[in-house]
């Protein structure tokens, strides 16, 4: 298989303040296609950077980076916004929606900028593909504010997927929502997985990494520990179980009020 | 079904409440002092008596404020465009619209009649003065509060500079702007009449409602001046609710200051 993400210890150093700091020190990592990546660590540990550099926001101050055979390190920065366009796709922790903007205009957005323009039907078709593929086609012309947290994140997933990219990239995307919306989240991550989307996350939650299948974990700059993920969580089979248990929970409750 | 009820019964009541008492004080006054406030009645009859001068004073006022209010709206949104850049420009330009503010109308009232005249070209010009203040900072307030987030996501995706300005910085400014054009909309007719008093001109039947009081009150016809304040309130409310109305329209679809119904 092919190399998505090849980085040779990447160092990045920050050096606006009185002190230089040394955010990223020499990592090394290939991320493969239909690989799904937890990035995980304390904050200060790097992840951020690390997430930023993958994500072409910002060039390593050492080593290279080759995102899809492409040498990143060598791009000024309008090639660099070109590379996010087409072969990135973000997916945030606050979901990022625009607010007067229907579901399906919202996924349309990364269409309207870049170089090539299609036409708006196309745009349409691409578009609301993306929403069938996260389930919500049906809630195209909703608002936002009328869309639950859940959903509203789905839409930001089929916004990312609406420029087909190499690589998805998502910042905490369950950070916002509650346990059993994560899981339903996570489901949507795994399919589009399965289907051969290459994903690298980054999150806090342990129990949410548990869903992908590599972990990574950051300390002061360098990886401390990269393996595969063992018992990896489902998220079908964790709804199911949640399901269970609210129905069990419910005929307990209707039993107790019958006695 | 209640809750409409209240909203009106309520208001009604208060309603009810300040009118006897505003008899209770007329008759409380001495025979000969009677005249500081006019009944009630007596100034529906002078609202009667006087309807076609009020109301043609209130057309004349209300074009002024109108276009005045018309050319504030237009010239502050591209002055809040401009001032949306940098805080440089920003810094360099508020001092000086903070002065056209800070000048009492009276005492800009007699340079613009030497520039326009007296009449509708100079209460326009002093509408557009005290209306234009209120529009331009909220609409640059709203231009420069947009979301980071949707910024740095309208970055990422590689928009350029007029994109984002008017497909995102516009849109989310709008909360701001009719907040801003409220007020506004609650000094035109106000700027207007004050205008109207130090800058207006009755040639031609061109005088509006601060003629209007000028001509009652040095007739002594009290009842018609206060006939004459009922008109000014009038006017502004008519002002403010299409506003309202306005605003509720363009920001129901989106904005979380308006509860949908379905939510």
């Amino acid at each position: 298989m092919s190399a998505v993400v090849k980085i040779e210890d990447i160092h990045k150093i920050y050096e606006s303040g009185e002190v230089p700091v040394h955010a990223v020190r020499g990592v090394s990592l290939e991320i493969h296609q239909q690989e799904f990546v937890a990035l995980m660590g304390a904050s200060g540990s790097g992840k951020s950077t690390l997430m930023n550099l993958l994500g072409c926001l910002d060039r390593p101050t050492r080593g290279s980076y080759l995102l899809d055979g492409v040498d990143i390190s060598r791009l000024d920065k309008n090639e660099l916004a070109d590379i996010r366009n087409k072969k990135l796709g973000f997916v945030f922790q606050g979901f990022n929606l625009l607010a007067r903007t229907t579901a399906v205009e919202n996924v349309e957005l990364p269409c309207l900028y870049g170089k090539q323009r299609m036409s708006a039907k196309a745009m349409r078709e691409r578009a609301m593909h993306c929403l069938e593929i996260v389930g919500l086609s049906n809630r195209a012309d909703h608002m936002p504010n009328q869309l639950s947290g859940g959903q509203q994140q789905r839409v930001a997933i089929a916004r990312a997927l609406v420029n087909e990219p190499q690589l998805l990239l998502a910042d905490e995307p369950t950070g916002n929502l509650d346990s059993k919306t994560s899981i339903e989240v996570m489901g949507v991550f795994q399919k589009l997985n399965d289907q051969g989307i290459t994903i690298v996350m980054v999150t806090h939650e342990l129990d949410v990494a548990h869903y992908c299948k590599r972990y990574l974990i950051l300390r002061d700059g360098v990886v401390v520990r990269d393996e595969a993920t063992l018992d990896r969580s489902i998220a079908n089979v964790e709804l199911a179980k949640l399901k269970q248990a609210e129905t069990a929970a419910k005929l307990l409750g209707a039993g107790s009020t019958a006695a | 079904m209640t809750r409409k009820l209240n909203t009106v019964l309520f208001p009604a009541l208060t309603g009810a409440v300040v009118l006897a008492l505003w008899y209770g004080l007329h008759f409380f006054l001495s025979e000969d002092r009677r005249f500081l406030l006019p009944t009630p009645g007596a100034v529906l009859a002078a609202l009667r008596d006087n309807a076609p001068f009020l109301a043609r004073a209130a057309w004349n006022t209300s074009q002024g404020a109108l276009l005045g209010f018309a050319l504030a709206v237009f010239v502050s949104f591209t002055l809040a465009l401009l001032l949306s850049l940098s805080p440089i420009v920003r810094a360099s330009l508020y001092p000086y619209l903070m002065a056209l503010q800070l000048t009492p109308l009276p005492i800009l009232a007699p340079i613009c009649v030497i520039w326009v005249g007296a009449g509708i070209n100079s209460v326009a010009l002093l509408t557009f003065a005290i209306a234009f203040f209120p529009l331009v900072v909220n609409t640059t307030q709203g231009l420069i509060s947009t979301d980071r987030n949707l910024v740095e996501l309208f970055r990422l995706y590689r928009a350029s500079r007029w994109q984002q300005l008017f497909l995102l910085r516009v849109p989310s400014a709008l909360p701001y702007f009719f907040t801003g054009l409220r007020i506004a909309a609650t000094l035109a007719p106000i700027g207007a009449v004050v205008a109207d008093m130090n800058a207006g001109s009755s040639a031609g039947d061109g005088g509006g409602l601060g003629f209007q009081a000028i001509i009652y009150s040095s007739q002594a016809k009290y009842p018609a001046l206060y006939a004459t304040a009922a008109t000014t309130c009038l006017l502004g409310f008519v002002f403010n609710a299409v506003i309202v109305i306005v605003a509720r329209y363009s920001l129901q679809n989106w904005h979380d200051s308006y509860e949908r119904p379905d939510k």
